[in-house]
């Protein structure tokens, strides 16, 4: 078949909702852009349990305590899903950790930042992985079979994150006045960097149109920003906290809230380096992947003796 | 791209009941050195909240399966046996519980 057959047949394939799986031909662009994106995603869940981590040992309770270990376990599970679905198309989990700790791989800017206090954990909750659900949400229909999967289930374990979240939002806002001093501290911190989240404007985000077309995404990163800012608004009147933004503003006639720009000088800056924490974040996964190296290592010798093993006995 | 030595283990695919009596069904895949350790990553990552009552864990390489391309010609002898489909059969008006 000619290579425009094949890519037509692929488009119709697609047109269709179809799911592209690992051994059905792709065209080679489809391929790199779903490694961009899904180790991408991978590499944000690993890094995004680094902040959280910070609070282990400090979060107030042991009930905190607890549901807060869970949660950056299922981090970290989200990230092993994520990796299995970006191997399926031929990258091997090495090349994707090496790419990470040479720069050439991005992970979500917002985990750059800082987790400053405790009401940061609730605000990370619900508005971190808020914005990552909308996302994820739209990303079940993605066409890539793997990839959808993995969103299934990261979805249904994503909602005990974002109430979790909202729940210490809650109770600290509702709690004394240095508690609610904190909670409107986090969410001064976090709205935007959360905004941020979903990339440039669409009109600015070059991979957008092939990413679409592929239905790899199902929604522009605007749409999703909008769908995320018109659920969160009112969570935050609940709180009575404000959202940091003078020009933030319900239009009546479109159905929708208006916001003020984003600060893309701050986007670009995070994203290529230049963050509060981008340098703390790289060093300490590279560490802790030297430091483990003894670990794999003595897993594989402990295997390949097992095998020996067992071969002698079935030969005796 | 090309592969490159990969110090996480080789790759399993991992298989999970829901209910007892249900079939078991392909839940995802993970990396473990051995059987012991395949079954319990996998209970680590894909059954966190009770999600399983029994785990299948196979080497990937181990599994067998159709190529794409070769999938409509493997298939097609089903094709045209519309006879194995209840609703092929006329049930004469009247004739209850068939």
């Amino acid at each position: 078949m000619e290579l425009q057959e094949k890519l037509d047949a692929f488009q119709q394939y697609i047109d269709a909702e179809e799911k592209i799986e690992p051994k059905d031909w792709m065209p080679d662009e489809y391929r790199r852009h779903c490694i961009r994106q899904i180790s991408q995603h991978a590499h944000s869940e690993v890094i995004g349990m680094q902040p959280e981590g910070n609070w282990i040992t400090r979060a107030p309770t042991l009930r905190a305590k607890k549901i807060l270990l869970a949660k950056i376990q299922d981090e970290g599970g989200h990230g092993l899903y994520l990796y299995s679905a970006a191997e399926t198309l031929g990258i091997s989990r090495d090349e994707m950790i090496r790419q990470l700790h040479e720069g050439k791989a991005k992970y979500s800017s917002v985990f750059n930042y800082p987790t400053l206090n405790w009401a940061d954990i609730g605000a990370i909750g619900w508005l971190v992985d808020g914005a990552a659900v909308t996302n994820q949400l739209s990303l079940r229909r993605t066409s890539y079979g793997p990839y959808s999967r993995a969103m299934l289930r990261i979805c249904n374990e994503e909602s005990f994150h974002q109430r979790q979240g909202y729940e210490i939002m809650t109770k600290m806002a509702n709690g004394t006045p240095e508690q609610r001093r904190m909670a409107q501290d986090a969410l001064d911190r976090w709205w935007w960097p959360a905004l941020m989240m979903f990339g440039p404007h669409d009109n600015n985000s070059p991979r957008t149109y092939n990413g679409i077309v592929w239905k790899i995404k199902r929604a522009g990163n605007d749409e999703l920003r909008q769908r995320f800012i018109d659920k969160t608004v009112p969570q935050a009147e609940f709180l009575g906290l404000k959202i940091p933004d003078p020009q933030l503003q319900w239009n009546e006639a479109t159905g929708h809230y208006e916001t003020g720009e984003i600060n893309w000088d701050e986007f670009h800056r995070v994203i290529s380096g230049d963050g509060p924490c981008n340098r703390q974040r790289m060093e300490h996964h590279k560490r802790v992947h030297e430091e483990g190296a003894w670990v794999r290592e003595a897993a594989e010798a402990f295997a390949r003796r097992r095998k020996a093993e067992n071969l002698t006995e079935a030969i005796a | 791209m090309e592969h490159i030595t990969d110090s996480q283990g080789p790759l399993w695919e991992v298989f999970t009941q829901k209910k007892s009596g249900q079939p078991y069904q392909h839940a995802g895949s993970l990396h473990a050195f051995d059987k012991e350790m395949a079954l319990e990553n996998a209970r680590d990552l894909f059954s966190r909240r009770g999600e399983a009552t029994g785990l299948w864990v196979v080497p990937a390489s181990e599994i067998v399966a159709v190529k794409p391309g070769d999938a409509a010609p493997f298939f097609d002898p089903a094709d045209d046996k519309i006879y194995r489909h209840p609703t092929f059969y006329e049930v004469p008006e009247g004739v209850k519980n068939l």
